[in-house]
């Protein structure tokens, strides 16, 4: 027997029992829209991590301040007033695998333009804050090295802010008030989104850090910063340069060998690296549900299989009469297995598409990727179960004795 | 060798627990070709088995047996398959046709299993059903076809690859008088006309009458061999 003629078959004998046909494919289509539906969720949440992670900029090292003992008390992280701008000054000259830095001072402060007024987050950054960040600047420019040593009043406003304060207006060249002080806008930075944290990004006002510390935070230490954020030129080079700014810090904040460190040094990618492994873990534990209910499947079309197989006796018989050999019997089960297998995983990957979309529509948090690679998996796994759990009951049929087959009622 | 059908003390034994229980004791059987040959018999007399055995659907357990001067005694699965396809129409009592498929596509399957061109298919299966006479029924499914017609369905499926040797079980068994008559009359033809060897099963004298020659068997031995153009016995009652 050909292979047309198998195909044929099988496929005659699957519309001759429409109705358990559908239900026998139901279980590979509930299967393999739930598979393609995790799949969906975890490669999009995963894109979306990417996503965030570029933004955030890449190879990071932040250095923060240490906690400060009052008494017994321990005032938290960043509470410490002992990094100074100067420390990153150094850190740059002396470390050579450092190709970017910026100091940052952060508050929130209220902002007012003629009417209108918006609290929002003051940033006080270097220039090169804006690289590192991987902000854009839609509109204007950046401030330079000069506004900021010579704390010029000059600043950039996020998307917030120019929705807030400005509405349709150029904001180029008008001032705003922080603090009292007048700044003038010289530049309109690019949407950037949500934060990890899931607070708006783009609710920000940048400013030189000179002038941040001189004329919105004021200085009750001399020279004191929030934080500073190094870029490192690659990835492989983090560890040294972590030691290395570790030693340095040490040395210039004059701590002995027993004593704590008056800062800490976070690696962000490593942070981002396990939230990935996190989501990753989580989309494999979801794809392995996804995996059961298709082999659930699987044992569904076997058990029917084999009560077709039974209940075909006579037919097999026949069909061993006019000649045809055992393993042309066990093809023909075979095949039909196989095609409603495929079938089942043909409804269900459009159906897994469909409820995917659905739900992303319905859940404007959730983000879903529909990735080619999903889609060959599910129709690969179909195609599997289809062989392995058509095999017994095919092999069965084949094994029949055509005379009690055609004995058989 | 112009023996279609030729078995040399041909024996079959079932195994019962730990006693060999024998079925056919050594049958010694010619058929030539373009006979039309009836075998009867009680049931239990081994008639069943020996059709079976003939039919190439099982193997005995002794002798030898060649049909169409190939020797078929001990073959496989596989090969006894393709003996069946090429040599053997089989015909049943119960029609066996598959249900909810049209006459054309039952008269076809034989064809299937042996990689004729969809073409001559097609061609072939429509010119054995008009033989059997319905030709105007082939989109018809066994449901919508009398008991009579079904049997015809089932003799052109015998007939479809010009094998050899038609083996028909009880053709009629279900069938009643009248339409058996017209059944064992479209044997005749297919017998006179197209000169097909046909062994018919039976244990109906009228029906077995059809034939050119009965062979009786009881308990597993040829009792009787009569060929209608032997010299009758003389009838009584003159």
């Amino acid at each position: 027997m050909n292979w047309n003629s198998n195909f044929r078959v099988a496929i005659k004998a699957i519309r001759i029992n429409k109705m358990r046909s559908i239900l026998t494919s139901l279980g590979i289509i509930i299967g393999i829209m739930s598979v393609i539906i995790m799949l969906a969720i975890s490669e999009g949440a995963s894109q979306n991590l990417s996503k965030q992670i570029s933004s955030l900029g890449s190879n990071l090292l932040i250095i923060q301040p240490g906690s400060v003992k009052a008494g017994i008390r321990q005032m938290g992280s960043g509470s410490n007033t002992t990094l100074k701008y100067s420390d990153g000054t150094v850190i740059k000259k002396e470390i050579n695998s450092v190709i970017a830095l910026s100091s940052v001072m952060r508050g929130n402060s209220q902002v007012v333009y003629r009417n209108q007024n918006w609290l929002t987050s003051i940033t006080g950054v270097d220039p090169e804050y804006l690289t590192i960040q991987k902000w854009t600047i839609i509109l204007g420019r950046v401030f330079n090295e000069k506004e900021n040593i010579t704390s010029a009043k000059v600043c950039l406003i996020g998307q917030t802010v120019l929705e807030n304060l400005f509405g349709d207006l150029d904001p180029i060249g008008e001032t705003i008030r922080i603090k009292g002080i007048p700044f003038k806008i010289i530049g309109v930075l690019g949407e950037k989104g949500q934060s990890m944290r899931g607070s708006d990004e783009d609710d920000v006002i940048i400013i030189p850090i000179r002038t941040a510390q001189k004329r919105i935070f004021g200085m009750d230490f001399p020279d004191m910063v929030h934080m500073i954020t190094v870029q490192i030129i690659s990835e492989d080079k983090i560890p040294d340069a972590e030691k290395r700014i570790e030693e340095l810090l040490k040395q210039r904040h004059r701590i002995k060998a027993n004593q704590e460190n008056d800062f800490s040094i976070r690696n962000l990618g490593e942070i981002l690296k396990t939230a990935q492994n996190i989501t990753k873990i989580m989309s494999l534990l979801l794809v392995s549900i996804a995996s059961i209910s298709l082999i659930v499947g699987g044992i569904g079309i076997m058990n029917i299989m084999l009560v077709s197989v039974s209940e075909r006796t006579r037919e097999i018989g026949v069909r061993m009469a006019v000649g045809a050999k055992p393993l042309d019997i066990q093809l023909q089960f075979l095949t039909e297995a196989l095609i409603l297998c495929l079938f089942g995983g043909l409804i269900g990957v459009v159906l897994g598409i469909g409820a995917s979309h659905l739900l992303a529509f319905l859940f404007k948090d959730l983000h879903i990727k529909i990735s080619i690679f999903s889609i060959i998996l599910s129709f690969g796994f179909s195609a599997t179960i289809g062989v392995i759990f058509g095999f017994y009951p095919a092999f069965k049929a084949s094994k029949l004795n055509p005379i009690d087959a055609l004995r058989r009622e | 060798m112009n023996n279609l059908i030729e078995t040399k003390n041909l024996k079959k034994s079932y195994k019962l627990g730990e006693i060999d229980l024998e079925i056919l004791h050594g049958i010694d059987l010619q058929i030539k070709n373009g006979e039309f040959v009836a075998i009867m018999g009680a049931s239990g007399s081994g008639k069943s088995t020996l059709m079976n055995i003939l039919g190439c659907l099982d193997v005995p357990s002794s002798g030898e047996y060649f049909l169409d001067s190939i020797n078929v005694t001990n073959m496989t699965a596989n090969e006894q398959a393709e003996i069946r396809n090429k040599k053997i129409g089989f015909v049943f009592q119960g029609f066996n046709l598959l249900a909810k498929t049209s006459a054309l596509e039952n008269v076809e399957l034989p064809m299937i299993y042996n990689n004729t061109p969809t073409k001559i298919r097609k061609e072939k299966r429509k010119e054995v059903l008009e033989l059997v006479g319905l030709g105007d029924r082939g989109d018809h499914t066994p449901s919508q076809l009398s008991g009579g017609q079904q049997q015809r369905v089932a003799i052109a499926r015998a007939l479809v690859n010009d094998a050899p040797i038609i083996f028909a079980d009880e053709p009629t068994g279900n069938l009643d008088t009248r339409t058996s008559h017209e059944i064992m009359e479209l044997f005749t033809k297919l017998n006179k006309e197209s000169k097909r060897t046909i062994l018919l099963i039976t244990h109906e004298q009228d029906i077995a009458n059809f034939s050119d020659r009965i062979i009786r068997l009881q308990d597993g031995n040829i009792i009787s061999d009569i060929k209608k153009t032997d010299p009758q016995p003389p009838e009584r009652g003159l």
